[in-house]
């Protein structure tokens, strides 16, 4: 058996594998974190959640009304992001002109509420999901077997971040979002719906979460509790990448999806608190975050 | 000057036309602190009119009011007639109002062709963006920098540039000639006399009352959040030794 540095090629293809799967999701949830925290300046804790309500309606569209993974990834983030325009429009929206501590609790707040709502109906045991049958099996590799549901994680992750990213820096709705991330008074001064621009933008970063959540929901079990799980990480990697810079997150969330998976091949026991360390040490170096300009 | 005798003087080479923007009682609040106390004034279509003032006197905080982008005014704030003082910021802009910030509000995440395209068209009529190069070739040669890259007479031109586009008829300028070289100056102050020429309304904010009167049809002094005299461009050397003593120069 082949090994590099004493460890099982097999077993380091395999856990960076892992590794950049869970990057994949840090990468999809911190973008859309980053996104509303550009423009709305409102840290969104309710973002766990709302990735949980995405695999939730994935599965609900299956088991209630017999709709399969491919109008899932479709229906539910239009579904969650429907919800988040309506929560922008009823709450966030009257948080703008106040601290951001008050965005914090507010959405940490419904955080709470709808996961336990969801704990109420659906218990704390999981429902599965199954992989969908095109996406089922593998492939060997000549240094790993690779599920072909794992690689289309990846594969797909990578599409949608490279593709928001595209429409944020290279299109005129993106160039409007960046404008009014800087200066929104002078936006809405030029005669540009700015309101209308942060109820979708936020209505879209949910919707982002919602994606990542029907991503997970064959590879995860479908769990009230999978968001709580997953944010925790995330917050850590968007303070490494620094808050509301959009390729910062995208790349540190790929990039510490392999450092934890890199450290469960070396030091297994680091596994868990390895992404902490990196953000005290970032914190210490470089408090605006690796990406993130001074404030 | 008794405000009889200053709205006599500000009718004295009134046209028949209507004022494209008429401003009365116009109260503007920053927070807490009251700025603006019953600002009063016009200015009629094609005109260019400037606010002059020392620092603090309100010139910018007006400018702001007329916008909308002020927290709290009161009064009234006409434009073509309508009245503006309820709408939104971005309502107002609709109406053809075009705002160049004195910071001028450059976009650092956008690049100089951004900047310009920014600005959503709100009527019909504004300037192709071949034109706005003709009269700043610079923007053109730097149409892919970062906008902040820029020098600040590019940015300058920037601002007023991206402005022309949207087809506003009334510009308000804020300190378009602050902190610039006297060539730079040259070249906006040529800029706003062929806009003016082309039928532009401008309401110019300016502390260089030298440079406002190369453009400038009428000139009224701002002190303290108040109108307080009007004075012609054509007699504004007759009036320097009273200007020099509003302005404290």
């Amino acid at each position: 058996m082949m090994t590099i540095l004493g460890v099982p090629t097999q077993a380091l293809f395999g856990q960076l594998l892992l590794g950049l799967i869970n990057g994949s999701f840090y990468a999809l949830l911190s973008l859309g974190l980053a996104i509303i925290f550009g423009l709305l300046n409102i840290i969104n804790f309710a973002h766990g959640a709302q990735y949980m309500m995405g695999a939730f309606v994935a599965w609900m569209l299956l088991n209630y009304a017999g709709l399969g993974y491919w109008w899932a990834l479709i229906l539910a983030p239009l579904a969650v992001g429907l919800f988040g325009v309506v929560l922008e429009r009823l709450l966030i929206a009257r948080l703008y002109k106040l601290d951001h501590l008050y965005g914090l609790l507010l959405t940490f707040g419904l955080a709470l509420i709808i996961q336990g709502l969801f704990r109420q109906q659906y218990g704390v045991s999981g429902l599965p999901y199954a992989i969908p049958p095109e996406l089922s099996g593998g492939q060997r590799l000549p240094f790993m077997f690779l599920p072909n549901y794992r690689g289309w994680i990846v594969a797909f992750s990578l599409v949608i971040c490279i593709v928001t990213w595209l429409v944020i820096e290279k299109t005129k709705l993106g160039a409007y979002l960046r404008a009014a991330t800087e200066n929104p008074t002078l936006v809405q001064a030029f005669g540009v719906n700015v309101p209308l621009l942060l109820t979708l933008t936020y209505g879209f970063g949910v919707a982002l979460a919602a994606l990542a959540g029907v991503l997970a929901a064959p590879v995860y079990s479908v769990n009230p509790n999978m968001g709580a799980d997953i944010i925790i990480v995330v917050f850590a990697v968007v303070v490494i990448g620094g808050m509301g810079s959009i390729l910062g997150s995208i790349l540190t969330g790929f990039a510490l999806g392999l450092v934890e998976g890199l450290t469960k091949v070396f030091y297994p026991e680091a596994s868990a608190t390895a992404i902490f360390v990196i953000m005290v040490v970032v914190l210490l170096v470089k408090p605006a975050g690796l990406f993130g300009k001074p404030a | 000057m008794p405000d009889a005798a200053l709205a006599e003087r500000e009718t004295a080479s009134a046209s028949t036309a209507a004022p494209s923007l008429a401003i009365e009682g116009l109260e503007g609040w920053y927070g807490e602190s009251h700025v603006l106390h019953g600002m009063r004034f016009d200015v009629r279509p094609g005109e260019v009119v400037t606010l002059l003032g020392r620092n603090g006197a309100g010139k910018t905080t007006t400018l702001r009011a007329i916008i909308g982008i002020l927290g709290k005014r009161a009064g009234s704030v006409r434009y073509d007639g309508v009245e503006t003082i309820r709408l939104s910021s971005r309502a107002i802009a609709r109406l053809g109002i075009g705002y160049v910030p004195e910071e001028r509000g450059i976009f650092s995440s956008l690049s100089v062709y951004e900047n310009l395209m920014l600005p959503p068209r709100v009527k019909p009529g504004g300037m192709s963006v071949p034109e706005i190069y003709t009269l700043f070739p610079n923007l053109e040669e730097r149409a892919g920098s970062q906008g902040t890259k820029l020098s600040g007479g590019e940015q300058q031109m920037l601002a007023i540039g991206r402005i022309l586009r949207t087809g506003a008829k009334l510009i308000l300028l804020d300190e378009p000639t602050e902190g610039l070289a006297p060539v730079i100056v040259q070249q906006i102050g040529h800029t706003l006399a062929r806009l003016k020429r082309e039928g532009y309304t401008i309401l110019l904010v300016e502390q260089n009352f030298r440079f406002a009167q190369t453009i400038a049809d009428r000139h009224f002094v701002v002190e303290q959040g108040r109108v307080v005299d009007c004075i012609l461009n054509a007699e504004l050397d007759a009036n320097i030794g009273k200007l020099h003593a509003y302005l404290g120069v």
